[in-house]
């Protein structure tokens, strides 16, 4: 910094304030700097592995390379394709998408319906049954693999889609019809009351006002549910099972660790394979999920 | 909003509840086909029959062929089933309600819209609560025993119930203060958005991802080898011996917990910061004018006023570490004396087969949230109460 040689009043003093400030935020950018590289790292570090020629990744560190990032010969795709077809990603990328959708959609859909029900809908036992469904918020999902298990045994829906399709709606519902509820319930009496003026019966009102207002509400628990399935492996692994045929992303990574535990570029290509839906989702609704996550904490 | 005006009562009157009808058979039909575990197949092949392709359909009906095909045909059939099957469920018996007369519809309609959920809850939750704090005091003989929590005090359990104690203590309180001070940071540079998105994105990675993530910047070569682990090729070239961290106790409980606090901070940091964002700027102001220095002004001043946010982001992230499963169970199973109650739960019951001890275990999880619940309840009451 040069300062004038004879300062005249105004002006040194907005110097004098300026030059503090920009040498006090210097640690701080360079902390802030710090935090985002410290968090990229071990992504990062998966990244660059899982496109690395195999023989490089065993004998040096993954950061040597991007100091040559130039000589072609040690970036492949080999891994990728190894995992996709001899480990089964690729049947396990599929059958993580016929798990997810079902188990998105059919939840949300009917945590709508009984969080219009216990909004707007006066009906003999209501408050209790909706402070059961806030008690319910909590409870672990443990409390309920051995029952399930019992019943699924006994019905056959071990190891099925159906099951886990049905798994899934009820360990999510909670959640759903509480943040529904949350937001549903806020939404103006009038709305309401003129429309049962108008004759519209609770499924109109529901259909044709309530959904198209409820459309962030049930955006941003979509993401959720979403994220939460795509990403399960405990329930997965407890009525899916370890199945080649049904097995879904998280249970196959899994069993790539147990079957290539050494295996750095065949687990960092697995591993990138299971993330890269949800990142994708994450990276492009991302106004959404916060605004989901807001609506879910910050209210109490 | 005149959107909602009812329309002419004649016709649609029917064709709502007819049309629910003939739905609620398809649905019963699609629900056949998925309860069979080769329907998919099975229904293609008929397809392909049809069509006049028998080799096609053999060869689905011996297991290969067009498997792909044939699952996402049952995907698409349970999405109809589902989403569409519900709908028609509702329209339909929606529909008939509103036949009857006024006080019977007006009895009945509520419990066709949340009827659904109340049955899944119940079979999905609640009975399967009650079953296993009822299992957890029974013995094989369905006799009434104390033995299942009786054993949690040998030292094999209480060094589990240690972990889970560490893990809870440390992953929350990491994860949470961590969370603070990013929001509190980020907050007065200029690139803030793009800064949270880097802390914020762990949390779309699956546990399992993360654990792959992070046993690689764990991974342990004997020493005099390159060292392909970031972290153990920084000790070896600040000249230390290589750790096998996830394996040596008691640091690779910290070491898992690590993944966990790299997941959930972004979280804490986005509702910290958001409610950073919402203290008002005159508070700061005044703040400032007495003289306050920046880190007075965010310890005392901001700090209290987010501590609603504090909380909620607390209990939920320690929820969510306390019945922590994943990084255990796929790092390292739990063999180096770092096992928690979840991981263990789950080996008593496919592993040991013990159901009566693995629901004690997760009757314990379940004790430990009972607080949680209680305060989540007392805040929904006086919600209710004001609202």
């Amino acid at each position: 910094m040069t300062a004038p040689a004879r300062p005249i009043e105004p002006r040194q003093t907005r110097v004098v304030a300026w030059r503090p400030a920009f040498m006090r935020s210097v640690p701080l950018r360079l902390s802030v700097l710090a935090i985002c590289l410290l968090w990229t790292l071990p992504t990062l570090g998966l990244l660059v592995t899982s496109v690395r020629n195999p023989a490089l990744i065993t004998t040096s560190g993954w950061w040597t390379s991007l100091f040559h990032p130039f000589e072609a010969n040690q970036w492949t795709l080999s891994n990728y394709q190894t995992v996709l077809s001899t480990d089964g990603m690729g049947t396990a990328f599929i059958n993580s998408l016929i798990v997810t959708i079902p188990s998105v959609a059919i939840p949300i859909t009917i945590a709508a319906f009984a969080a219009y029900a216990f909004a707007w809908i006066p009906f003999r036992g209501r408050g209790i049954l909706f402070t059961i469904v806030v008690a319910l918020l909590v409870v672990p999902i443990q409390m309920s693999l051995i029952p399930v298990l019992q019943i699924y045994s006994a019905g056959n829906l071990y190891g099925s889609f159906l099951g886990i399709w049905l798994a899934h709606t009820g360990f999510g519902l909670p959640l759903a019809i509480f943040l529904l509820y949350n937001f549903i319930s806020q939404l103006p009496r009038d709305l309401f009351e003129s429309a049962a003026i108008d004759g519209a019966s609770h499924l109109q009102v529901f259909i044709r006002i309530v959904l198209p207002l409820s459309i962030p509400a049930l955006g941003a628990i979509a993401i959720f549910q979403f994220l939460w399935v795509w990403n399960d492996l405990l329930v997965a692994l407890v009525f899916l099972g370890p199945g080649a045929e049904v097995r879904v992303l998280p249970t196959a990574l899994f069993q790539l660790i147990g079957s290539r535990g050494g295996s750095w570029h065949l687990l960092t290509a697995g591993a990138f394979i299971t993330m890269v839906v949800p990142l994708l989702v994450f990276l492009l609704l991302q106004r959404a999920f916060v605004r989901g996550i807001l609506a879910g904490s910050v209210k109490s | 909003m005149a959107v909602a005006r009812a329309e002419s009562p004649g016709l649609s009157r029917f064709v709502l509840p007819i049309a629910g009808l003939i739905g609620l058979g398809l649905c019963v039909g699609g629900l056949l086909v998925l309860l069979d575990p080769d329907g998919g197949a099975n229904l293609l092949a008929s397809i392909y029959e049809a069509l006049g392709n028998i080799s096609g359909a053999t060869d689905l009906r011996n297991g290969s062929g067009d498997q792909v095909i044939a699952k996402i045909l049952l995907a698409a059939i349970a999405l109809a089933v589902g989403v569409g099957g519900i709908w028609l469920l509702f329209l339909g018996v929606g529909g008939l309600v509103s036949l009857l007369q006024p006080k019977w519809r007006d009895r009945i309609l509520p419990w066709v819209f949340a009827g659904p959920a109340l049955v899944l809850l119940a079979v999905f939750l609640v009975y399967p609560a009650a079953g296993t704090i009822y299992r957890s005091f029974t013995d094989n003989h369905g006799q009434f025993t104390l033995a299942n929590f009786a054993v949690m005090v040998e030292p094999e359990f209480t060094q589990i119930l240690r972990n889970n104690a560490i893990w809870l203590i440390v992953g929350t309180g990491g994860s949470v203060l961590l969370g603070l001070i990013f929001a509190g940071l980020f907050d007065r540079v200029r690139r803030e958005a793009l800064a949270k998105t880097l802390v914020f994105l762990p949390l779309a990675i699956s546990l399992v991802g993360a654990s792959v993530i992070w046993g690689f910047v764990y991974a342990w070569q004997p020493a005099g080898q390159p060292q392909i682990g970031l972290l153990n090729a920084i000790v070896v070239g600040l000249g230390g011996e290589p750790i096998p961290w996830l394996t040596t106790s008691p640091i690779n409980v910290f070491c898992e917990i690590v993944i966990m606090i790299w997941l959930q901070t972004g979280f804490a940091m986005v509702v910290f910061s958001a409610a950073i964002k919402g203290v008002s700027g005159e508070i700061i102001e005044a703040a400032r004018l007495d003289g306050a220095s920046e880190r007075q002004l965010f310890l005392r001043v901001i700090v209290p006023m987010i501590r609603g946010s504090i909380i909620t982001v607390a209990t939920t992230i320690a929820i969510v570490t306390l019945k922590i499963f994943d990084i255990v169970y796929v790092t390292t199973g739990g063999r180096f004396n770092d096992d928690v109650v979840a991981n263990r739960m789950f080996h008593e019951i496919f592993q040991f087969f013990d159901d009566g001890r693995g629901a004690a275990l997760a009757t314990l999880l379940f004790i430990a949230v009972l607080p949680v619940m209680y305060i989540n309840l007392r805040n929904f009451k006086r919600q209710q109460a004001e609202g």
